[in-house]
């Protein structure tokens, strides 16, 4: 019953503070909106090498889609020429040899560069090998006709001919896709993450301002001097706060269907279920992390320590490219759970039992925050 | 039967204590003040007798039961020194929801709350937002969240610092009317006025009980004209047995 008055509570409190209700209903949805902007058409890095004395061939070879050439016959020191200029690199020649000076401050572009020279010395390679087939072939021809006007027989030179037929070959590329389609973006990977995470974010920090909020004002000592318990506070805490994370997870999810058109393969019941653990799990987190602050101020101070680390763990950076002890820590980071339930659902539509153990652990992690945060209010009232 | 009894309390934080061999013992419908100089240890007595401390040494009985005990609190009206109010809500919201908490039957908390704001004067301003409030409209609110629940024993925590005196008049003639019918009053207070107005008063100075008794039997101990006197004069005996030790 008195768990039922602090929400009541909790309601009446949000409903009256407008910007807050903003920040968290529409802030989600301009932040994902923004994201999906950002990740529109720049799956692709284009940049450009800047030549000087290379070979002409090489120069056509070296040309695709991602890289654009461009000839220059300043004869300045190359550091020089691409500070000045901005430029990716500069490839000069001397002789046989290449020298490659990248600028490396966009990595991916650095990468570019130098898979582009790898391909062109490979294009090169192989169209000098063709050349000497060629050749050859004609060789062999001659050969052939030669040996055929001797021994009038055809079977050698069939084969060759067939030989060279093959070696011209054209393949045709068809892709399939498991999950998603040609038009997937990164977006559509950092969509369940952001999700996981938008929640996670606000109800941390909502809830445990709050609280912070009625302990520095004095209400939650007097509430404990009344015959509640400790644990009808946390719990209407929860349910509280929690409500306002539904509104929030359907206002997201039905944001990303209608307005990005962005497809949910699996059960969107589950997204929502995710969506709750990891509010709860926040709010838990939220309510145990204020107790350490004395101030508003202090609460923010932890968003750096315990939220932003987590977006690093969640997915974007695949585990297992980690050293051990680094995946051990993305093994205590709710939004791993959290972020891997959600693009196993949106993306691959996995079933409830596929994610229940990741489910299983997020409730574990919030059962243990609950009881400390219950051990903590002991701080006020001894029983 | 005592309806607050304390013997030999020793009450700190950590290794620091805080309060001394408190002895006490209120009786029904009696009022209790509670003086000293702040940092006295008052607000942690208070504390203590709601069962929101362990004694480290001694017992606490009130109302029958040994402290602390959660259920207790549900007939203990407790006023607290800063206004822990819900400032985003109005007043009528305010005691509804300590209502609730208080765990106050539907059926009376409306006439509860009628009442209360009337005893305090704030009727007219019940549905206005806490954050309004002037700074005795804030103390008084909290009183009246200490009488919603009709409760047989008053805790208030300096509850007439920012009411005028006219008020103040008021509140202690309910305060007295309400002892009358049976309810204990315990209040801590600076204002020596408030201490003549109680049945008995409990000096408390670095954290030991200097003097005790009602007004009349002080004001004769000490042979002085005022509370405030006996308070100097208690002070200075004890500087004075602290030296000697």
């Amino acid at each position: 019953m008195r768990t039922i008055g602090i929400v009541k509570r909790v309601f009446k409190e949000m409903l009256r503070d407008k910007r807050t209700l903003v920040l968290m209903f529409i802030g989600p949805l301009f932040i994902l909106s923004l994201v999906f902007f950002l990740f529109q058409n720049t799956s692709q890095t284009k940049t450009t090498l800047v030549v000087r004395q290379v070979d002409s061939e090489l120069v056509t070879a070296l040309k695709n889609d991602h890289l654009r050439v461009k000839s220059i016959h300043d004869q300045r020191a190359a550091t020089t020429i691409i500070r000045q200029h901005d430029y990716a690199g500069l490839l000069t020649q001397k002789g046989d040899q290449l020298k490659l000076v990248l600028a490396n401050s966009d990595q991916s572009k650095s990468t570019v560069i130098k898979q582009s020279i790898q391909q062109a010395q490979v294009k090169l390679k192989t169209q000098a090998a063709a050349a000497t087939l060629k050749s050859e072939a004609a060789t062999i021809k001659k050969l052939a006709a030669a040996l055929a006007a001797l021994t009038k027989s055809t079977t050698f030179a069939g084969h060759s001919g067939k030989a060279t037929v093959a070696s011209a070959k054209n393949y045709q590329l068809k892709t399939k896709y498991l999950y998603g389609s040609q038009d997937s973006t990164y977006f559509d990977t950092l969509l369940p993450i952001l999700m996981g995470f938008i929640v996670f974010f606000f109800v941390f920090l909502i809830s445990g301002i709050a609280l912070l909020r009625e302990r520095t004002a004095g209400t939650l000592y007097r509430l404990l001097a009344t015959p509640i318990k400790r644990s009808e506070i946390i719990a209407g805490y929860l349910l509280g706060y929690g409500a306002f994370a539904i509104v929030q997870t359907l206002m997201v999810v039905i944001f990303t269907i209608y307005v990005f058109n962005i497809q949910i393969i699996g059960n969107i019941g589950l997204v929502i279920l995710i969506n709750l653990l990891m509010a709860a799990v926040a709010l838990a987190i939220g309510l145990f992390i204020s107790t350490f602050a004395n101030s508003e101020f202090q609460m923010m101070q932890f968003i750096p320590i315990v939220a932003i680390p987590q977006i690093f763990f969640s997915g974007i950076i695949a585990l297992d490219t980690m050293p051990n002890w680094l995946q051990v820590i993305a093994h205590l980071m709710p939004l791993y759970y959290g972020a891997n339930s959600m693009t196993a659902v949106i993306e691959k539509g996995a079933t409830f039992s596929t994610i229940a153990p990741n489910l299983g652990v997020l409730a574990v992690m919030t059962i243990i925050f609950l009881i400390l945060n219950n051990q903590t209010l002991k701080r006020y009232r001894q029983v | 039967m005592a309806i607050i009894s304390i013997t030999n309390l020793k009450q700190g934080y950590g290794k620091t204590t805080v309060l001394n061999d408190i002895n006490l013992q209120v009786a029904a419908g009696e009022i209790l003040a509670l003086i000293g100089p702040s940092g006295a240890g008052k607000t942690t007595l208070v504390s203590t007798i709601m069962g929101m401390l362990k004694p480290k040494e001694g017992e606490v009985i009130v109302l029958g039961q040994h402290m602390p005990r959660r259920e207790s609190l549900a007939q203990i009206g407790y006023m607290a020194q800063s206004d822990a109010l819900y400032d985003e809500l109005t007043a009528q919201e305010n005691l509804v929801f300590f209502c609730e908490m208080q765990g106050v039957n539907k059926k009376v908390q409306s006439q509860r709350i009628a009442h209360a704001a009337a005893v305090v004067n704030l009727t007219m301003d019940l549905n206005k937002r806490v954050k309004n409030y002037s700074g005795g409209m804030k103390r008084r609110l909290s009183l009246a969240i200490a009488l919603i629940s009709d409760p047989p024993l008053l805790i208030l925590d300096e509850p007439t610092v920012g009411i005028d005196p006219e008020l103040r008049q008021q509140i202690w003639h309910e305060l007295h009317q309400m002892a009358a019918a049976g309810k204990t009053i315990l209040l801590t207070t600076h204002v020596m006025e408030d201490a003549e107005e109680a049945n008995q008063v409990l000096m408390i100075r670095g954290g030991e009980a200097i003097a005790q008794g009602t007004p009349a039997a002080l004001l004769s101990q000490y042979q002085v004209t005022s509370i405030e006197q006996v308070f100097l004069q208690a002070g200075r005996d004890q500087d004075a047995h602290n030296r000697n030790r």
